[in-house]
């Protein structure tokens, strides 16, 4: 089974991040990092993990919609959700429930949510 | 530099669809893979499946929080997105645009995160 | 219940789990069961029922099944799937040796991924055998709206993978927790429900035992799933006395005592021994703790309050929440006096709850504190509750008066 993994950040927290200088952005960072190496050492040898990607914050974001020939680029992110997409992760495991023993040690898990979508034709 | 584009439509509509209807959305779908792969802008992509069989798990206190669902209710949901290579923002909306998709709902599209300590970066 | 019907959900739960782990697909195991059934009710009425009704059922169930795959011109795992079915025995004395799958049927519908209604309607269906129709009328729900609920249920199964077996040691808790759960929501249904006629809720009751008997059979070690059972038989206990003639509701202090199946709770205290000796308290050990203290007790006045009221202390550490402290609250009040039950009641912060406002009003009764009394009922009144409840607390407020 296929699964793409969908991180998420709590809004507020987003708006935290933004607010915060350079320096102190590198600190938090530096904070978060030893967490995702972790995750990583524990499940590059596993095989598990496809395709994985962090997002830059949804204020970076364009949302491009097409009628009648005509295209629209707007500023922003498709919707503004309490919980916003902050990474994907794709998951090639045997089940679900291997798919959620992942998923609780991804860091976003303890703050926001992480969730489990199928991926079609896997 | 890299970008994500999140394709977001009304599922209850694809679900409406015959099978003979679905087949020519997946046809305009391959043509724009084939196009962005010819000039060099397709890196990966993925087609979701429908929230209903989506599964959120959240840790809170200790404890795993398993529930039946996406992490929001949108009346557009997410359905597939596209990793595009693009030298600016612009040029990767000017793909999305092409994405069948952005006709019917939309495409969001935002940049891949590079450590500004990293030697390049992006989708590993 | 019938005993050949009472044979027929038995079998039923049996072979879907049997089949489902062969085949990999509960609604291809399903398929074939229901073929199964079909023959069964065309035959046992006529030539009686054979000697092993499982096995008879898990046997033909697997030759439909053989059936329907040879007929699938194209199918990814046909080759694969009847090889495994062919590798199931035939002869009804191998069949019986085939284990009891069950327990991996139980924790796939009750996984925490599945929408909450879906798996209370999917237990009921698949591990206890009832027809759709049946389960659409115990929770007062369409036929075509249950039929969705299934449909949904097992479409997110096969899409989102989840597995066919019995969690893991260290992911046991946790999804026990939900499988109790659902069993004690269906016993709910049938104890509590406001709506749908008598028999109807003494078979739903009567349902949420059979699984949890089941339950307790195969997880022997576990003290929660005996817990469970020694709660709902404790309460079952009392179910026949909890109405008046009327529908009304009886509360606990006037109910008939006469009326209690005291069978029920023998059977029920005897569940509970072996789980407490085992150390390992639980909130539904501790709920059937506090159930067989009201059912052990010839009156009310008999009833041994103090330790109700440290058993709710105890649940309240594992599982804080409004209700259970409300209940602490009401248990104090009858130990320690109603001044003492009420300082506890005016610790708990809950909004537009009833059943707060009630306690509040019955003991202000008692401290005949007559006028506030009359408030608490009044603005209890001013709350969404069921009928019987309503009636219950109009009848209170008018005879303060």
């Amino acid at each position: 089974m296929k699964y793409a993994a969908l991180l998420t950040n709590d809004a507020d927290a987003v708006a935290a991040w933004e607010q915060m200088t350079p320096g102190e952005a590198q600190a938090a960072r530096a904070v978060e990092v030893p967490k995702w190496e972790a995750l990583y050492g524990e499940l590059g040898p596993s095989g598990m993990l496809g395709f994985s990607v962090e997002l830059d914050s949804p204020t970076t974001a364009k949302t491009v919609r097409v009628r009648d020939g005509e295209t629209t680029v707007t500023d922003g992110p498709f919707a503004e959700t309490k919980e916003q997409i902050g990474g994907v992760m794709v998951l090639e495991c045997e089940d679900l429930d291997t798919a959620i023993g992942i998923a609780v040690k991804i860091p976003v898990a303890l703050t926001a949510s992480v969730e489990l979508r199928p991926i079609v034709g896997s | 530099m890299q970008y994500l584009a999140m394709i977001y439509g009304d599922t209850t509509q694809w679900e409406s669809l015959s099978a003979e209807e679905r087949e020519e959305v997946y046809a305009t779908y391959n043509a724009f893979s084939e196009g962005a792969q010819k000039a060099g802008v397709l890196v990966d992509g993925a087609e979701l499946d429908s929230t209903s069989t989506a599964t959120t798990v959240r840790v809170r206190d200790n404890e795993t929080l398993v529930t039946d669902g996406p992490y929001a209710e949108l009346k557009e949901a997410l359905g597939g997105y596209f990793v595009l290579e693009c030298d600016s923002i612009d040029a990767a909306c000017e793909w999305a645009a092409k994405i069948p998709g952005a006709t019917q709902g939309a495409i969001e599209v935002r940049p891949i995160h590079v450590d500004p300590s990293a030697n390049g970066g992006g989708a590993s | 219940m019938s005993s050949i019907e009472l044979t027929f959900r038995e079998g039923w739960g049996r072979a879907v789990a049997t089949l489902t782990r062969v085949l990999g697909d509960l609604t291809l195991a399903e398929d074939a069961v229901q073929d199964a059934f079909t023959i069964a009710l065309e035959r046992w009425p006529r030539d009686g029922p054979p000697d092993r009704p499982s096995a008879w059922i898990i046997a033909t169930a697997r030759n439909r099944a053989i059936d329907r795959l040879r007929r699938e011109r194209t199918f990814a795992r046909k080759a694969e799937l009847l090889a495994r079915l062919e590798a199931l025995p035939t002869e009804e004395e191998d069949v019986s040796s085939i284990p009891d799958d069950r327990l991996a049927l139980v924790f796939m519908c009750c996984h925490p991924a599945l929408a909450a209604e879906g798996r209370v309607a999917l237990t009921l269906r698949e591990v206890a055998g009832l027809t759709t129709t049946e389960i659409a009328h115990a929770f007062l729900v369409s036929e075509p709206a249950m039929a969705q609920r299934l449909v949904r249920a097992k479409r997110k199964i096969r899409a989102a993978g989840i597995p066919f077996r019995v969690p893991p040691d260290h992911m046991l808790p946790e999804r026990m927790q939900s499988v109790l759960a659902v069993l004690y929501l269906v016993f709910n249904e049938g104890y509590s429900a406001s709506g749908g006629a008598e028999h109807v809720r003494a078979d739903l009751c009567e349902e949420a035992i059979r699984l949890a008997k089941l339950l307790a059979l195969l997880m022997p070690d576990e003290p929660e799933a005996l817990g469970l059972l020694a709660l709902m038989l404790l309460q079952d206990g009392r179910r026949e006395a909890r109405r008046g003639p009327n529908g009304e509701l009886v509360l606990l202090d006037e109910q008939d005592r006469a009326r209690w199946n005291q069978a029920r709770i023998a059977e029920g205290t005897r569940v509970l021994e072996p789980a407490l000796s085992r150390r390992a308290a639980g909130p539904y050990q501790l709920q059937a703790a506090i159930a067989a203290l009201h059912s052990q007790a010839p009156r009310p006045d008999d009833t041994d309050w103090a330790q109700i009221a440290a058993l709710y202390g105890e649940l309240a550490r594992r599982q804080a929440s409004p209700v259970v402290e409300l209940n602490r609250a009401v248990a104090v009040a009858m130990a320690d006096g109603p001044a003492a039950g009420l300082a506890l009641l005016d610790r708990i912060e809950l909004d537009g709850y009833h059943l707060l406002h009630a306690a509040r009003a019955d003991l202000l009764r008692r401290l005949e504190r007559t006028g506030e009394a009359a408030a608490e009922y009044r603005a209890a009144l001013r709350l969404e509750m069921n009928a019987a409840e309503r009636a219950f607390l109009e009848r209170r407020l008018s005879q303060l008066a």
